[in-house]
């Protein structure tokens, strides 16, 4: 009787185990990207991909708009960005934005509201406050005076990054989503300052670090690399008789970089490195050159864009200790290699491939007057309701040369639009 | 057929508990024996007597004082919370001194603590070798056992007291923490260019793989023995029955060679002993005799290249052309002056690092330095700036580089706070 319980337990305890495992089996996809047999693979869940895909659908683009006619900087007034382009691709950029970051607030998250007899703000039936037309050129918001600051960084990307973004490119989109803030930024972690007590000093790891893919690691490696110039690299160049000095605490600071990048990216090690030496450019993956090139970017935007816009953002948006919000490789990424697997949405806006000297006003705008004289543009603006576009086409991939998927393994990674599935955010 | 105890006993003894043969230093020895069903399952029965006698109960205070530094220090960097202590205990760590402290004294939570906890638990686990020794010489036994826990001792040494000396530097040691020393491990085999191609780590790994192989072996061939007496292994050493006669005929048949029913106990020590002993020549040399274990490899064609990777691999960029970048000067009407900036291109590239060595250098690495900066000179190569201290030392410029990287960056956004 005793052996049939110890069998019959045993055989519980395998029917348990079994179903288990079956129940915890995902089928994955794997990519091979290095030499034969040296396991450097893209691996992913499929349904990992597929959530991947899904949350990588880009907004359909407005139709082209006009590319002659007279000029922003003559059609409106206190344009100081893009006056070079015309006033209807202005527009459309205007409205592709509010469809890009955001959706539900409309124009008048940036631009001054509609204000009533009161000096209070017109909110429609739905809640959405309604814009001042006639006073679209105010700057009294300080999204607005963030906004200008992010259309140059994002031609400063396009037309000086290229060896990051290639022809790709990036849009408001690509870090927005239709969040008016980025889902992805990051603060500075306080100091705890358990290095001024008696005892339990942490030196800044041995706590989940989020940055770090909840590892032991130090959990503000992000300031020392992507806003100061600190050193990253930490292996010797030489086999012996090194002069180099750095510790196996400061590798822990740059393998949790390292982690940063590898959870941003949504790949492993061997995505940019071949680990057999973790060093030698002469063994990696192209990709680890693209990498470099990101971490020297997000460095200048988190300097020149970012940090300078400390007394333009109010209290409520910089971080506990005060600093501004940042940029990191997940604020574009978001857990894809490529963001949005590689679709260029810049090819559809070629005013933001790059920055263009401003032209100065001209007299054209005595020649097409604007309706009543207040700088309002004869193009209509859209209620933001009709700026919901609905996700479908997605226009052609630039995905590059992107690991192809091998086949029989999984459903490969086919354009978003044929999945038709709604984007994860509105 | 006689019934034998294992893992699977059914059969269990029930009799006085067995106090063995008389002793010289009977006085220490806690007379508690008794029988316990439980042990009985998985082994013999009885529970009892222990030896404890000076070196355990020395061995058990040092071990205590030790835990307790490390559990306390844990505790407090989660502010005392008992929920926090248990939820977050293996992330939590006693980390070693900073690099920038090298050999000094620290202050306490500047790795004094992990050098206390340290020097406590190395006098611990001393006395509890010195303990496993005497027991044996008490039992008349050989010192097998203490030899063999010897050798993971050595391991434990040479991570944590002869290579940080060799180094310098107390921060170059394992921290106290479960997956803190684990990161610990990769970070370590990362800086010094993948330990995969240190040969004492490939030696190691093959005395572990070795070890579990031969137990397998061996615990097989006398289970397989024992409706034969293979149980009784060693007294077959001298008088070789049907027991030895067969399992050794089985393995001469399947792979032409057999070890010896004494042999094979050898085999299998000497692995399990070899594995820490080499591993530990293995970390001794990392850093010290060796900077890049891949170079080395490479150097001494063991790292041959790989055929035909899908991709061409391209130049560090750090040694292309210099990135102009963008820097911005915030002018006191609130706008925004733009001006570019080229910076030099990297000049060690590669895996180098951009600025001189950060870090401290110990006396005997500076001895090392100053050594080779000798010979260096003599062939035209780089003279370090190496300076005789006023009682004949030697000193190389040295900066103190704290935590590494400077966790003054938080401290630089702190002051930008805002009322």
């Amino acid at each position: 009787m005793k052996w049939l319980l110890a069998k019959a337990s045993f055989g519980l305890l395998a029917v348990l185990f079994v179903s288990f495992a079956v129940a915890t089996y995902h089928s994955t996809s794997s990519a091979g990207i290095g030499s034969p047999g040296v396991g450097m693979q893209v691996v992913e869940t499929n349904i990992a991909l597929e959530e991947k895909l899904a949350a990588n659908v880009v907004p359909t683009p407005l139709p082209p708009a006009d590319k002659g006619g007279v000029l922003a900087v003559n059609a409106y007034k206190n344009v100081q960005v893009l006056g070079h382009v015309s006033a209807g691709e202005f527009t459309r950029l205007m409205t592709s934005i509010t469809q890009w970051v955001s959706p539900n607030q409309g124009c008048a998250y940036c631009h001054a509201p509609l204000r009533d007899a009161a000096g209070k703000p017109v909110v429609d039936e739905e809640g959405t406050v309604q814009v001042d037309l006639n006073n679209m050129q105010s700057d009294e918001l300080y999204t607005k005076r963030v906004a200008r600051r992010m259309l140059q960084m994002t031609m400063r990307i396009n037309g000086e990054w290229k060896l990051h973004v290639k022809a790709t490119g990036v849009t408001c989109y690509t870090c927005h989503r239709g969040n008016p803030v980025p889902a992805n930024i990051w603060f500075d972690v306080p100091d705890t300052g358990d290095a001024e007590g008696a005892l339990g000093n942490r030196a800044g790891q041995n706590a989940p670090a989020p940055v770090a893919g909840l590892a032991s690691l130090p959990g503000a490696s992000l300031r020392p690399y992507l806003v100061n110039d600190e050193n990253i690299r930490v292996l010797s160049t030489e086999a012996v008789g090194s002069d180099n000095r750095s510790s196996v605490k400061q590798t822990e600071w740059t393998y949790s970089l390292m982690i940063h990048m590898s959870k941003s990216l949504g790949v492993n090690c061997t995505y940019c490195h071949n680990t057999r030496s973790m060093a030698a450019w002469s063994a990696s993956p192209p990709a680890r050159a693209a990498a470099y090139y990101g971490i020297r970017m997000v460095r200048e935007l988190n300097n020149a864009y970012l940090e300078p816009l400390h007394d333009t953002f109010p209290v409520e948006r910089l971080g506990t200790i005060g600093d501004v919000p940042k940029v990191n490789c997940a604020t574009c990424h978001a857990g894809a290699y490529k963001p949005l697997l590689g679709v260029s949405m810049l090819k559809d806006f070629q005013i933001l491939a790059e920055a263009k000297p401003q032209p100065p006003k001209t007299a054209n705008l005595q020649a097409n007057p604007a309706p009543s004289g207040t700088g309002v543009p004869s193009v209509p603006v859209p209620s933001p309701d009709a700026l919901n576009v609905a996700p479908g086409d997605a226009g052609a991939s630039d995905a590059g040369p992107a690991p192809a998927l091998r086949p029989g393994t999984a459903p490969a990674p086919a354009p978003p639009s044929a999945s038709g599935r709604a984007p994860a955010r509105p | 057929m006689a019934e034998y105890q294992n893992i699977f006993t059914q059969i269990q003894v029930a009799a006085p508990a067995d106090f063995g043969p008389p002793i010289v230093d009977e006085q220490f020895r806690i007379r508690y024996g008794r029988m316990s069903k439980l042990l009985g399952w998985v082994g013999s029965a009885q529970l009892g007597p222990l030896y404890l006698g000076y070196l355990g109960i020395a061995s058990l205070i040092f071990g205590f004082i030790a835990i307790e530094i490390i559990g306390l220090n844990m505790w407090a960097s989660v502010g005392w919370s008992p929920v926090q202590f248990i939820r977050q205990l293996p992330w939590l760590a006693l980390e070693p001194p900073p690099p920038s402290n090298g050999l000094a004294m620290p202050s306490l939570n500047q790795g004094g603590w992990w050098l206390m906890a340290g020097f406590f638990l190395t006098i611990s686990i001393l006395l509890w070798w010195l303990r496993t020794f005497r027991r044996a010489r008490a039992l008349g036994m050989g010192n097998h056992v203490a030899w063999a826990f010897g050798a993971a001792i050595f391991l434990y040494l040479s991570l944590g007291f002869i290579r940080p000396i060799l180094m310098g530097s107390w921060g170059e040691a394992v921290p106290f923490g479960i997956f803190p020393h684990l990161d610990w491990t990769a970070a370590f085999s990362i800086r010094y260019g993948n330990l995969f191609y240190n040969p004492f780590h490939a030696l190691s790994i093959v005395f572990l793989y070795g070890s579990t192989l031969l137990f397998a072996m061996h615990g097989a061939t006398v289970l397989a023995l024992t409706h034969l007496g293979g149980e009784r292994e060693v007294s077959q050493i001298i008088d070789r029955g049907t027991a030895a006669e067969r399992g050794a005929l089985f393995w001469r048949w399947t792979m032409g060679f057999n070890a010896t029913f004494e042999s094979i106990h050898r085999w299998a020590w000497w692995f399990a002993v070899l594995t820490p002993l080499t591993g530990g020549i293995g970390i001794i040399l990392t850093g010290t005799a060796v900077d890049n274990w891949y170079l080395w490899a490479v150097k001494h064609n063991f790292a041959p290249e790989y055929e035909n990777p899908p991709y061409v691999s391209g130049p560090d960029p750090a040694l292309l052309a210099p990135l102009p970048q963008l820097k911005v000067k915030l002018l006191p009407d609130g706008g925004i002056e733009e001006y570019i900036v080229t910076i030099a291109a990297d000049p060690s590239a590669d895996g180098g690092t951009r600025s001189p060595p950060a870090i401290e250098q110990s006396d005997t690495m500076a001895l090392a330095k100053a050594l080779d900066a000798g010979s260096n000179v003599a062939e035209g190569g780089v003279e370090l700036p190496v300076t005789l201290t006023a009682d004949g030392g030697l000193a190389l410029p040295m900066a103190d580089a704290g935590n590494p990287p400077p966790p003054d960056a938080g401290a630089d956004a702190g002051k930008k706070v805002r009322p």
